[in-house]
């Protein structure tokens, strides 16, 4: 698809910083290319058939005596109203199925790696199950590796959520009681972003995280770490620590190898490795940390964790200096 | 063609109409009922809510015209959104609709008024009272913030807590009534008020639209009303219809609100091309092209849209099958739009001069415009694949704009500058309508044509705000600005519509040289005389009809019975058979309805005493004004044309109010069938919390078998009195016995039903087994409450004298009711009871 490419690159024109990341127009995924080479093919058929509409009616209205009677009979009504829509839509509808049928068998014969995604109110959480069974958690953003076909497992925990990476594939509800399966299949290297697209209450519009998909050696070279424990503390780091588990924090936050056994709130034992913080809703560096401690509820209002005033702005920094050091 | 009435008419009998139907003055002209006062109310309050919903529109492009704005907060945005959608489908469209068929169709029909005025009149005030209560709450943090569609189980009370959502259950609750008395009012006045010679064939297109329009409101908003019923019972007292941890399922509302919510749009759309389809004849001057085509694709459409709902479903990982089934079924509905498409196209063309450009004309070839467009996104998302990524994104926002704005508002417009003539003693102005078509139809192109980029380039509906450095800025920008010039449209429209409406007759009878029947000379009464129709545009073949009409030539010149009265024919060949006498201005309808009103908002705030009170002062008016029905057949015969003589009164099938209570079983019907549906839906999700194993087995055959045995006695009792009417209502004790034996064992088989379950120790908010087995009985309850004030009306009124062998209407509806119950009843009994022991 020449014309596919060519018309993103024009639509991509002027836009910079994470513009496109999310985009449809530019799929870096198997299933994503495959429904872009359909959207323009739609784009095409429709634009045709409005001009053509319109050119007819412009002739009804202005057109000569002559052309004005040819179109003026239950003919056209038959022809242009009744034979041309069905034989346009079934066209259409047949390559449509064709095209539906291969993504949905082709992961699953690969095995291996599951991701298991739950909606949370309003945050992601994620558990990658491995090829003997380890379960990894981690929240707010996935790893791929590229070309493997991944299977994602699909729920939630308290309302509809629907998981959706636009550069990747179309979107999957995540509804309380079901379990949907999607398979994405990353086809290039880079960072990808993506949205709740079920309204979810409150600050849905909060409610995005990244997708990275990597070469298959640091993918799993990546996985490995992250199936560890958060790394001893450096001296300079303890005091941090320590508020963390005596503040509260770990009641509702994990942190592997560590006394915080929290399961309500996002896992945290790598969460300075992530691209962001608070699903995708702020930067991931220090200044972060201490604005979502302090402020979250300016920053992404209505979210569950509580704000925490009870800190000065020292005791702040040395607790947002430890969650950052927790690669 | 001979003249039903050749001689010249008595002095006095125009005056003696004037009297008869003249609209009431002052305060009191909220007691009037005639159809043209309350269809411009209706119409004008909609239009309102139109006006105010596209003010929330505007503050929200306001607010999404930059990255990270920050001029609303996230909490009143959600509110604001929700609100407008609620507000532009239920309070605008729907009611808009509804308006238009209470303004036109009796015009276009000729009738004096619709067949039910009172009925007409209660449904407007609840919706007016219940409307504005709902929208007010955006002021005061109240109002409900879970979207238009209000999905479980974000809007159960764990997730929604406080009253915001019950205000939206509640503001769906008016726009219930309102839309089945509607349907009631337009399914017996499209079939059974037509002019004498009006068969089927020969009937407007916009009637034709209002009579499915109704048959389609017959059966999905049953769904709908059965959706907020198990909402507000699972958010009141917890029966977990919805809570998958408890057997409920989330999706059983998706199925249900949706398969409501697709036939919506066409019940929006098609009266919206009923519209069209009158207008662009006139301005071509020449009769419709493909008539019957038309009126076929309109079926089909009706038809087709009950099987749509599953597109808005595409993403919630049903299985490929259903996908494919749903996908080549929205792919269908296609079809008859394009016939219509073509049939304007070809009429236009068809005409000998050319077409007209007026304002409405503008607005007709704007519609055409964008609704094509809109149909063809509509095609491209009924592909499974692509929906996949575009819904619930700003392509989706974009398309139904398109299909709603374009096929409804667009439609709107033109049949406001088309029809004022009917209403207004001035026209509105031709030069100020360009200057309002243009902006409208650019600012509305540059609002959501860019939406469509916006949402494939991964811009989400329902988001309060966005990062700026996404990308979408510039085209959020340039929609924002877009609103801004389809508002500036509007205004110059309200500007318009403030210099140059004044209620009354048009400057001239038929400025557009119209065809149908609504161009014909008008006063309070409608037409002086009601035409003998021989074709479908009485007006071109017959132009000296106007005059005639006005010269009592036709049908029912006078008033005979002093009542309000309007001629009933038969439904397919519009052969005269009898005359309605209609009740006149009254308090009764107008008080019912503030008083239902407020029952339902006082109940929504939880004061529930004050809001009992409410209720039986409701229940009462509409028994007061009830009782003033019914007149029995004291005024005889009635000569309406020469050698004409039809009856004043009719009971049976013959009779309107036969019909209408066929329609409410029709109402009823759906209903329990969606009951049906819901039960077995939750069977095949949640087997295992069914009885016999997750459950309490159900109790034993003897309760059920009981509860039958007295309904069948019961209707046992009603078919015999009914055979011999005249024999027990000579009889005061007989009939009131009879009656009563017939109360006794309705009451007695609902209380063996509910005593059944209650004795198993089965309780409904357990499982979701226990919500639907009580939520049969509450669907039992509420007919037993019905039949309970309708059976001792019955029994007042044969005790007052009015209810006798042959004045027996009060009887017949009652009767027809119960049989209907006892048919329900006996089918929920096979379900609840044999079901489980089918599958255990």
């Amino acid at each position: 698809m020449r014309l596919a490419r060519y018309f993103a690159a024009v639509s991509a024109l002027g836009l910079q910083g994470c513009a496109g990341l999310q985009s449809a127009l530019d799929p870096s995924g198997a299933e994503a290319e495959r429904i872009g080479t359909l959207s323009w093919l739609l784009v095409l058929f429709s634009t045709a058939i409005l001009v053509g509409v319109c050119l007819i009616t412009a002739v009804a209205l202005f057109g000569g005596e002559r052309w004005r009677a040819r179109i003026a009979g239950e003919r056209i009504v038959i022809g242009g109203g009744l034979v041309f829509p069905i034989l346009a839509l079934s066209i259409l509808l047949s390559y449509g199925f064709y095209l539906m049928a291969p993504g949905a068998t082709e992961a699953r014969s690969q095995g291996g790696l599951r991701i298991e995604v739950v909606g949370e109110r309003w945050w992601w959480r994620v558990t990658y199950v491995d090829e003997t069974g380890r379960r990894i958690e981690s929240a707010n953003e996935i790893r791929l590796p590229v070309g493997r076909p991944v299977e994602l497992e699909l729920t939630s925990a308290d309302v509809i959520h629907s998981f959706w990476v636009p550069r990747l594939a179309g979107k999957l509800d995540m509804i309380p009681g079901h379990t949907n399966t999607l398979t994405l299949q990353a086809t290039k290297a880079g960072i990808n972003r993506g949205q709740c697209a079920e309204y979810c209450g409150g600050p849905h519009a909060f409610m995005s995280f990244y997708v990275i998909a990597m070469p298959e050696d640091q993918f799993s070279s990546w996985l490995a770490g992250e199936a560890g424990d958060a790394s001893a503390v450096k001296q300079d780091q303890a005091a941090g620590q320590a508020l963390f588990l005596s503040s509260g924090c770990s009641a509702c936050h994990r942190v592997r190898g560590t006394d915080a056994r929290g399961t309500i709130g996002p896992d945290l034992t790598h969460v300075g490795s992530r691209h962001s913080l608070a699903a995708a809703t702020l930067e991931n560096d220090v200044a972060a940390f201490v604005r979502w401690i302090r402020d979250g509820q300016h920053v992404k209002p209505e979210n569950l964790m509580p704000p925490y005033e009870i800190f000065t702005d020292g005791e702040l920094r040395q607790l947002a200096a430890y969650l950052d050091q927790l690669r | 063609m001979e003249l039903p009435n050749p001689d010249p008419r008595p002095e006095g009998e125009v005056r003696e109409l004037e009297r008869i139907w003249a609209t009431p003055r002052g305060w009191r002209l909220v007691t009037a009922v005639n159809n043209t006062v309350i269809g411009l109310l209706y119409l004008g309050v909609a239009f309102l809510f139109f006006l105010m919903a596209g003010l929330l529109a505007v503050v929200m492009r306001t607010q999404l015209a930059l990255g990270d704005n920050r001029l609303v907060d996230q909490d009143l945005y959600n509110q604001m959104f929700t609100v407008h959608g609620t507000t532009m489908m239920f309070l605008f469209a729907v009611p808009a609709v509804e308006a238009l068929g209470v303004m036109l169709l009796p015009q276009m029909l000729a009738a004096r008024d619709l067949p039910f005025p009172r009925l007409s009149a209660f449904a407007i005030w609840a919706y007016v009272v219940g409307g504005l209560v709902f929208f007010s709450t955006i002021f005061y943090d109240l109002a409900p913030k879970g979207g238009w569609f209000m999905y479980p189980p974000l809007t159960l009370m764990e997730y929604s807590p406080g009253d915001n959502a019950d205000f939206w259950l509640l503001g769906i609750g008016f726009i219930e009534i309102s839309a089945i008395a509607g349907a009631v009012e337009i399914v017996v006045g499209a079939l059974r008020t037509r002019p004498p010679g009006m068969s089927l064939a020969k009937m407007p297109i916009f009637a034709w639209t209002m009579l499915i329009f109704a048959s389609m409101i017959m059966f999905a908003f049953p769904a709908v009303i059965l959706a907020t019923m198990m909402l507000e019972i699972e958010r009141a007292f917890g029966w977990p219809f919805f809570t998958a941890a408890l057997g409920g399922d989330p999706l059983l509302w998706q199925h249900l609100f949706w398969f409501f919510g697709h036939p919506e749009v066409y019940i929006i759309f098609l009266p919206a091309a009923g519209l069209v389809s009158m207008m662009i004849p006139t301005m071509a001057r020449t009769p419709l092209v493909g008539y019957h085509l038309i009126v076929v694709a309109l079926i089909g459409t009706g038809f087709f849209s009950f099987g749509l709902w599953v597109h808005h479903m595409f993403t919630t990982g049903i299985p490929a099958l259903s996908l494919a089934f749903f996908s080549a079924a929205s792919m269908a509905v296609a079809v008859p739009s394009g016939i219509q498409v073509f049939s304007w196209i070809a009429t236009i063309a068809a005409g000998r001069e050319r077409f007209r450009i007026t304002t409405a004309s503008l607005f007709i070839l704007g519609f055409l415009f964008i609704f094509t467009l809109g149909g063809l996104t509509g095609v491209m998302v009924a592909m499974v694949p692509f929906d996949y990524q575009v819904h619930d994104t700003y392509f989706v926002v974009a398309h139904f704009h398109y299909v709603l704005i374009g096929g409804f508002v667009f439609p709107l417009f033109a049949a406001i500058y088309y029809w004022m003539p009917l209403f207004s003693r001035r026209m509105l102005s031709e030069r100020l309508g360009r200057w309002v078509f243009w902006l409208i139809f650019i600012g509305f192109n540059v609002t959501f044509l860019p939406m469509h980029l916006t949402g494939l380039r991964g811009m989400p509906r329902r988001v309060w705000t966005y990062p700026g450095e996404m990308g979408w800025d510039t085209l959020n920008l340039i929609s924002t600005v877009g609103t801004y010039v389809l508002a500036a449209g509007v205004l110059v429209f309200l500007v318009d519509l403030a210099a140059k409406f004044r209620l009354g007759n048009g400057p001239q009878e038929n400025p557009w040289g119209a065809g149908t029947l609504e161009w014909l000379p008008n006063d309070v009464y409608s037409t002086r005389s009601i035409p003998h129709v021989t074709s479908r545009e009485p007006l071109w073949d017959r132009p000296s009809l106007p005059q005639e009409v006005r010269d009592g030539h036709h049908y029912l010149p006078n008033a005979p019975t002093g009542w309000r009265e309007t001629i009933v024919t038969s439904p397919i060949h519009a052969r005269p058979q009898y005359v309605i006498q209609m009740p006149g201005p009254g308090w009764p309808p107008f008080l019912a309805a503030v008083f239902t009103a407020a029952f339902f908002l006082l109940l929504t705030v939880k004061m529930v005493t004050i809001a009992t009170i409410c209720g039986v002062l409701a229940i009462a008016f509409i028994l007061v004004w009830a009782w003033g029905l019914d007149p029995g057949p004291s005024k005889g015969m009635i000569e309406i044309a020469k050698g004409v003589r039809l009856p004043t009164y009719m009971s049976g099938p013959t009779s309107h109010s036969w019909w209408a209570m066929v329609v409410l079983m029709f109402v009823a019907a759906s209903l329990y069938l969606a009951y049906v549906f819901s039960y077995l839906f939750l069977w095949v999700v949640s087997p295992e919390v069914w009885a016999p194993t997750g459950s309490p087995e159900p109790p034993p055959v003897s309760w059920p078998l009981g509860s039958a045995a007295l309904l069948l006695a019961g209707s046992g009792i009603l078919w015999l009195v009914g055979r011999r009417l005249g024999m027990f209502s000579a009889s005061r004790a007989a009939m009131s016995v009879a009656l009563l034996l017939s109360l006794v064992c309705l009451t007695g088989a609902f209380a063996l039903e509910l005593r059944g379950h209650l004795a198993t120790g089965l309780s409904p908010d357990g499982n979701a087994y226990g919500a639907m087995v009580y939520l049969g009985a509450v669907l039992f309850a509420q007919l037993v409450f019905a039949l309970l004030i309708m059976g001792l009306f019955a029994m007042a009124r044969h005790l007052a004298g009015k209810l006798d062998a042959v004045r027996r209407v009060t009887y017949d509806s009652y009767a027809l009711l119960y049989h209907y119950t006892v048919a329900q009843s006996l089918l929920g009994l096979g379900l609840i009871h044999g079901f489980p022991r089918l599958i255990g």
